[in-house]
């Protein structure tokens, strides 16, 4: 394996870069990196951002030298992979496919030329991994993805998509956690909370994570 | 003290006010932006004069206009730009620590000198934490109070002053410089290696005019468009505060306080943190510049600032 590249982000941060493609080993680096720092944060480190490709690391220089941290990071780098690691947990997300919870379904389904519960039974088939969680609190890019379903992004954004509308662009799913604008191709809605501020912990996904998803009716989701 | 009193009433807020602090941090691996004050150097000075801790809660001011009463006795101090601030009718210094009776009036004029003033309450302005900090992220709709800007009529109370005395004055070199014309100083990288050698010529020998456009979340520029190699975008990487990205349009964007944790643009170099302060305060029209230096030197700047800082306020000066 490559020793990732070190790269400077200014002053007080640093960027492990481990590739620049979405690829579930890189991105399975990152992570083992993410939690093993998480678990032994060094004195002066303020802050961590795991990515598909890369983990950025925010410190205080007056606190801690890029070169201990840089060493640091490159001893936590060569430790064998435990098993603790890698431990992300499985969660099951219901879904209300298609009506007026996902309003691209049809239009998905006619891109593959699928039917729409073609498209139903690959998105709730698949295992999906939680790459990393970014663009609003708790918006989980997931990877995993069945080829048969990667389709790009609307030409145009819409302005309001609904909190907990589930997506596709390209070859990620994901679910909006908030109502926000947004470019991805609708398929479905989930009735969970994925960014609740009432919890104690607001977020419903990490890094990490595994993710299935399992259709209900509109009935089930009103029920929820 | 009684904990529901309230110590100040928001008589005119301007344009936009809000509440801040040093940022929301141990969330951004959530996606969850830092938010937190714009101008940290004038923020955290403020918070330190009046005898608070560096960290905590002040009031956000933007372009000024701004109008309280205070409905107790209160220390308080405004740091920031060259601006016109009134005790009832009286002009008062800023960067100085006065003392506040019930039914004072403070107001702040229109001084175009700069965009963020920092109004520091001995006590911190005492909301709700959301996540760690009282910063409020307008966007999510959260933190500061009810997630919102201040409107007229808000009343805010202040948390028990700690009990350090206030500085009634600091060092003039303590002050930032906020120059209209700012050249910020910036280390490469993370991904300028995507940014042609004729791009990087052009980043770094013009000039680029601040935009209307720029807010909280950025700092959008116009100038010569920067010329990428084989274009702008990259697999989703996290942001920092100050890195500069460069969309398609070639016309770079300093990200600031409320910025997305992730973004997929190649960012060509990243402000060092001892000129955010200035990319905080550059007003719409202000022509910008950009110089390298390297990691070490503006660590080592970092470490010049905040010598005279800690010596003047002692420890506890950094968080």
């Amino acid at each position: 394996m490559d020793s990732p590249r070190i790269l400077p982000c200014g002053d007080s941060a640093l960027s492990v870069e481990f590739g620049k493609t979405i690829d579930p080993l890189i991105n399975q680096r990152v992570q083992i990196l993410y939690n093993r720092i998480k678990a032994d944060p060094p004195f002066g480190l303020i802050d961590l951002i795991p990515t598909y490709r890369s983990l950025l690391i925010q410190y205080d220089p007056l606190k801690l030298s890029f070169e201990t941290l840089k060493q640091r990071v490159f001893s936590f780098e060569g430790l064998p992979e435990g098993r603790a690691d890698v431990g992300g947990r499985k969660m099951e997300i219901p879904v209300c496919y298609g009506k007026g919870f996902g309003p691209d379904l049809e239009e998905v389904a006619g891109f593959h030329e699928l039917t729409i519960d073609d498209v139903i039974s690959l998105h709730t088939a698949s295992t999906y991994q939680v790459y990393m969680i970014g663009f609003t609190p708790g918006f989980p890019y997931m990877g995993g993805l069945d080829e048969r379903l990667f389709t790009p992004r609307k030409t145009t954004p819409r302005e309001s998509v609904p909190a907990g509308t589930v997506g596709i662009a390209g070859q990620q799913t994901g679910i909006y956690p908030l109502e926000s604008p947004g470019g991805w191709q609708l398929i479905g809605r989930t009735p969970v909370r994925i960014f609740d501020l009432t919890k104690a912990d607001p977020f419903y996904l990490r890094p990490g994570d595994q993710v299935i998803f399992k259709a209900i009716s509109e009935q089930e989701f009103e029920d929820y | 003290m009684n904990k529901n009193l309230k110590t100040i009433k928001i008589l005119n807020p301007g344009p936009l006010t809000t509440i801040q602090d040093r940022g929301r941090y141990g969330f951004q691996d959530r996606g969850v932006p830092v938010s937190g004050a714009m101008d940290q150097g004038a923020y955290r000075l403020g918070n330190l004069m009046v005898g608070n801790k560096s960290d905590e809660a002040a009031l956000e001011i933007t372009l000024g206009g701004f109008k309280a009463e205070f409905l107790t006795d209160a220390f308080f101090c405004v740091s920031g730009p060259e601006q016109e601030v009134r005790l009832n009718n009286h002009v008062i210094l800023t960067w100085t620590v006065h003392h506040a009776v019930s039914g004072d009036v403070l107001s702040l004029g229109y001084g175009r000198k700069g965009v963020r003033w920092y109004l520091a309450l001995a006590g911190g302005v005492e909301v709700p934490m959301i996540m760690g900090s009282r910063s409020t992220y307008l966007r999510g709709g959260f933190g500061g109070l009810e997630g919102r800007l201040l409107r007229k009529g808000d009343e805010l109370a202040v948390g028990r002053p700690n009990g350090a005395r206030p500085s009634s004055s600091i060092p003039k070199e303590l002050i930032p410089d906020y120059s209209p014309e700012p050249i910020l100083r910036v280390v490469l990288g993370p991904q300028d290696e995507a940014i042609s050698e004729e791009g990087l010529d052009t980043f770094f020998n013009s000039a680029y005019t601040v935009t209307q456009r720029s807010d909280r979340m950025g700092c959008l520029l116009e100038g010569q468009p920067i010329q990428h190699k084989k274009g702008p975008d990259i697999i989703s990487d996290a942001t920092a505060f100050g890195s500069i990205q460069v969309p398609g349009s070639g016309q770079p964007i300093i990200l600031m306080a409320d910025r997305q944790t992730v973004g997929g643009y190649v960012k060509i170099a990243t402000v060092i943190s001892v000129d955010l302060p200035l990319a905080a305060q550059a007003l719409p029209g202000y022509r910008i510049r950009f110089k390298e230096i390297g990691l070490q030197e503006a660590q080592d700047l970092l470490g010049e600032r905040e010598k005279p800082i800690e010596e003047f306020f002692g420890i506890g000066g950094r968080v």
